[in-house]
């Protein structure tokens, strides 16, 4: 027997497009270099206070915008307080109540791959501090402090997803709108993204024992989870031991690909909110709200619906181009630059995804830029080279890490279409080969291939391949 | 000749004058405070090397001062008088130390507190008992107690203080000098070891109403590193003190000051509430109007616990930070559990304890509402209602505390309820935000007594004036502890 399945999910991704981090002046961005960027606030030092980062405060509002959500009339922040070494105020700076959220009781309409939409409630969403990052050694713990302080949204949807295919399609939607809105990187491999799941079972309409799972720090890993709980409850349900299913807090373990009991909900922490004094009340001004709401730049599904409708790409292709934004972005400097859309469209969905997939680089890191590929994409669509040689310039390009030009000169590579030199090409060919021309009379049409075969061969591949079909099939009347 | 028993203008033309210099100042002070640490214990520690400074047209420039101990000071111990923080150098000044050191102040000591200014007795810090330098079997009560003792006995002009219910008030009453917590925000609390947040204030402990313009001046001012703080760049209090006080309306509150509400008082009581209309006469002789006001007794009656259920729940968020991990000595154990246990289990005072646990259990989600959200509601509701009557009149004019400094053994600490009030009643400043100031009004016994006034908020001149009119009025302004011989 099948469950309803319901899934509610927590998704914390850190602003990174602020100079500082939301309450220090200290600076925000990742660094390989341990307490490197840390201000005395960032490790609690007896008398600093927090102050708070405009910009922080914009791009969470314009954020609560894209959601539809709604602001509160007054900005102000919470404590929650609780022990951990990670912690070193002993009490993170959040938004907990309502009416704090920068948003509260917002949705987003998300598109599945097969063309239907859903849509996802959003609970709240609240600006915090991240705490500082932590690394377990055999017999000692470090604790690195750039991390603390860093500017962190944390999205509640309502739990109204009931699919791990439609909750990674919803984060992977927002991760693609954080890069759009330039509010934040979103690379899960920074750490920037992180996810809670909380989800249940039941035969009916009312929501069955809630179980959360925390820190799922990759969307594979929140598919994997969820899919693996569904299967957990639903076993226990069906054995007839649902009461075993405990509304806990569990974390999913990658290795082993299950959840992990972590504690009970009769020993969830009291973490004491209360409003942070040191942080005044203040009215957020409509007119500003506006401002931001103005400034909100053009979104994934905007562009999806402009290169469908103006550039005439398929919704599959639209669908890959925007998923990243700096894909996008690619695809557009491709625009501009006067290249065909769905030529641009094929050589980015194709070779070019799957060299940075394979290389596992990313795009702006990528030799090939769309200069370089304008110049190979002429090359070809001018005739000077076949699709096939386009494709080996492409891959030699990015193997020397050469301009194309260059190569092409170095290699000799061009098309021969100069008719008199493939007339000749052909003829040779032909006089060479009269019994195949036989066969061919004879009715082996398919030796036709072989005589442009032949003809590449003889051409070192360089001959123009419709022309000589022209020249074979006037030769072979 | 002496110069450190002096006010702030009298020392600076001296510097001008070049009678004398910064290092001799600093070497007045110095050994002023070695004598007096002997007999007081008003001291954390006594900065050695403090250097002097240039003489320029800065009233402070040059001249010796103390601070509490909670104040952060670059490169200086600075503890908090709390076994937690009894290694803890800093290595940023607190802003106002900062603002100081701008105009040459010279800082020669860190003056000992009720830990964490958590107390109001001087009794409680990790280095011992603060005594009054009036007579040493007194408290100084707290929690500026080291700082209230050495400018009352002549080792500087000024201390800074802090007042989270009436830390620096009341102490400036037990030692004869003036103590002022000017309107919260105008100087930053960065680098200030929080107690409860949204009652601390910054201020200063003077001999007189003008050096505590002074001080004031020169500490305040907005600060990119407190959000709390506001721009007070056109208030000059010094330049604009005036004793023109005439047609100032004044009230005192008729429940706590009138001697009939204290059928049961002793001698002391007596004496200090029939002082204290004895001052009201001063200021209507002064040309201002004094009232008697009536406020409801069962607001009254809750400032105490509105007092505990707030300070409390904010210190026990804020001293969250103290883990031993990053400063402070490290505990011993397995894990960091076991670490931050020993350390705040053999650092902190069992006072402070019982404190965090109030904290902790007004908190809780199942208590929130009934006693920490409550406590806000009645703090809004008192403020309401001075804010009210701050509409009418220009000051709240009351006795500070129910007498003369206590005996330290608590032989004359008769605990009667009904005067609960009368010594807490300093809380409404903080609960308020509003500028508050008391100065010496006399003695009782031998032992100096004090007066308070309190104003609306950003009305810092206003209560400054009327003190410095009052002040005038009386023989109090300047004077130092002489021991009282009994």
């Amino acid at each position: 027997m099948k469950y309803n399945v319901t899934i509610g999910l927590e998704m914390h991704c850190e602003i990174s497009k602020t100079n500082t981090k939301v309450f220090s002046s200290a600076q925000n961005g990742y660094s390989e270099i341990p307490n490197s960027h840390v201000r005395p606030i960032d490790m609690a030092f007896p008398g600093v206070l927090p102050v708070v980062n405009k910009e922080c405060i914009r791009l969470s509002l314009m954020m609560s915008e894209i959601l539809h959500c709604k602001q509160p009339e007054y900005m102000y922040f919470e404590r929650k307080n609780y022990y951990y070494p990670d912690l070193p105020k002993g009490y993170q700076i959040t938004q907990n109540t309502p009416p704090a959220p920068v948003g509260m009781d917002g949705y987003i309409d998300i598109e599945r791959e097969d063309g239907t939409t859903f849509r996802v409630e959003i609970d709240n969403i609240h600006l915090e501090e991240d705490s500082a990052s932590m690394n377990h050694l055999y017999d000692i713990s470090t604790i690195d402090y750039n991390r603390a302080g860093v500017p962190l949204l944390e999205l509640v949807t309502k739990p109204c997803l009931h699919s791990a295919e439609d909750a990674v399609a919803f984060l992977e939607y927002m991760r693609a709108v954080y890069q759009y809105s330039d509010i934040s990187e979103a690379d899960s491999k920074k750490g920037q993204i992180r996810c809670d799941v909380n989800i249940s079972i039941s035969e009916n309409e009312d929501l069955g024992t809630k179980v959360e799972i925390k820190n799922v720090n990759s969307f594979g890993a929140v598919r994997d989870a969820i899919n693996y709980e569904v299967r957990r409850q639903t076993e226990l349900k069906q054995a007839g031991r649902y009461d075993e299913v405990e509304q806990e807090t569990r974390r999913y373990d990658e290795e082993t690909g299950t959840t992990i009991r972590m504690r009970s909900k009769v020993d969830a922490i009291d973490y004491k909110y209360f409003v942070e004094p040191n942080i005044p009340k203040y009215k957020i001004s409509k007119s500003w709200l506006e401002e931001i709401k103005a400034s909100i730049p053009e979104l994934p599904y905007e562009r999806k619906a402009k290169y469908i409708k103006d550039y005439g790409l398929s919704s599959y292709d639209a669908t890959i181009l925007i998923k990243e934004k700096s894909i996008a972005n690619y695809f557009e400097e491709c625009l501009a630059k006067q290249m065909d859309a769905k030529a641009a469209a094929n050589w980015i969905t194709g070779p070019i995804l799957g060299y940075l997939a394979k290389n596992e680089i990313e795009i702006q890191d990528c030799y090939m830029t769309p200069d370089r590929l304008k110049t190979i994409v002429d090359k070809v669509q001018e005739g000077s080279l076949s699709s096939k040689q386009g494709k080996e310039l492409f891959n030699l390009t990015l193997e020397k890490q050469q301009e194309p030009l260059k190569i092409m000169k170095e290699q000799n590579m061009v098309q021969i279409s100069d008719e008199e030199t493939l007339h000749k090409v052909v003829e040779e060919v032909l006089s060479e080969n009269p019994e195949q021309i036989a066969m061919y009379h004879n009715g082996k049409t398919n030796m036709f291939d072989y005589f442009v075969g032949q003809v590449m061969k003889k051409t070192r591949g360089q001959a123009n391949p419709v022309k000589v079909k022209e020249i074979l099939n006037e030769q072979l009347k | 000749m002496e110069y450190m028993n002096k006010t702030i203008v009298e020392i600076h033309e001296a510097l001008k004058r070049k009678e004398i210099t910064s290092a001799d100042l600093i070497k007045e002070s110095l050994e002023k405070a070695h004598k007096i640490q002997e007999k007081t214990n008003a001291f954390v520690t006594i900065i050695e090397d403090a250097k002097p400074q240039e003489v320029t047209d800065e009233l402070l420039s040059g001249i010796p001062y103390g601070v509490k101990d909670n104040y952060s000071t670059k490169g200086i111990l600075s503890t908090g008088s709390s076994n937690t923080l009894k290694n803890y150098i800093p290595f940023f000044d607190a802003t106002a130390v900062e603002n100081l050191k701008k105009n040459g102040a010279v800082a020669v000591a860190k003056t000992v507190l009720d830990e964490f200014g958590m107390g109001g007795t001087g009794t409680t810090g990790h280095t011992g008992i603060v005594h009054n330098p009036w007579d040493y079997e007194r408290m100084c009560a707290g929690s500026s107690s080291g700082s209230a003792a050495s400018v009352a006995a002549g080792v500087y002009p000024y201390a800074l203080g802090s007042d989270t219910g009436d830390s620096i008030r009341k102490p400036a009453a037990y030692c004869g000098i003036v103590g002022y917590k000017p309107t919260y925000g105008m100087i930053s609390r960065y680098g200030l070891f929080p107690f409860a947040s949204s009652l601390d204030h910054c201020g200063v402990l003077t001999r007189s109403v003008e050096d505590a313009a002074i001080v004031t001046d020169a500490m305040k001012g907005l600060d990119k590193n407190d959000m709390t703080t506001w721009d007070s760049s056109n208030i000059h209090l010094y330049e604009n003190l005036s004793d023109s006080v005439k047609g100032k309306k004044l009230f005192y509150i008729k429940e706590i000051c009138d001697l009939e509400n204290y059928p049961n008082a002793n001698e002391e009581l007596k004496k200090h509430l029939q002082n204290f209309q004895e001052t009201l006469k001063k200021c209507e002789e002064l040309g201002m109007t004094v009232e008697s006001v009536s406020v409801d007794q069962k607001l009254l009656n809750a400032l105490p616990s509105v007092y505990v259920v707030i300070s409390c729940a904010e210190a026990t968020s804020n001293m969250s930070n103290l883990t031993g991990f990053i400063f402070g000595p490290r505990g011993e154990g397995n894990n960091y559990k076991e670490m931050m246990k020993d350390y705040r289990t053999k650092g902190f005072s069992p006072l402070i304890k019982r404190r965090f646990i109030i904290g902790s259990y007004v908190l809780q989600k199942e208590n929130q509402e009934k006693y920490f959200k409550n406590a806000q509601r009645v703090r809004r509701l008192i403020v309401d209602e001075m804010k009210k009557l701050f509409k009418k009149y220009d000051g709240l004019i009351m006795p500070v505390g129910s007498g003369p400094a206590k005996l330290l053994d608590g032989s004359n600490d008769i605990l009667k309820e009904d005067t609960t009030v009368l010594e807490e009643h300093l809380q409404i400043g903080n609960f308020g935000g509003f500028p508050s100031i008391t100065i010496p009004n006399g003695f009782v016994n031998d032992l100096p007594v004090g007066v308070n006034i309190t104003g609306n908020c950003y009305e810092d001149q206003n209560v400054l004036n009327i003190a410095y009119a009052l002040e005038s009025k009386m023989n109090y302004k300047n004077q130092i502890a002489k021991e009282v011989i009994k």
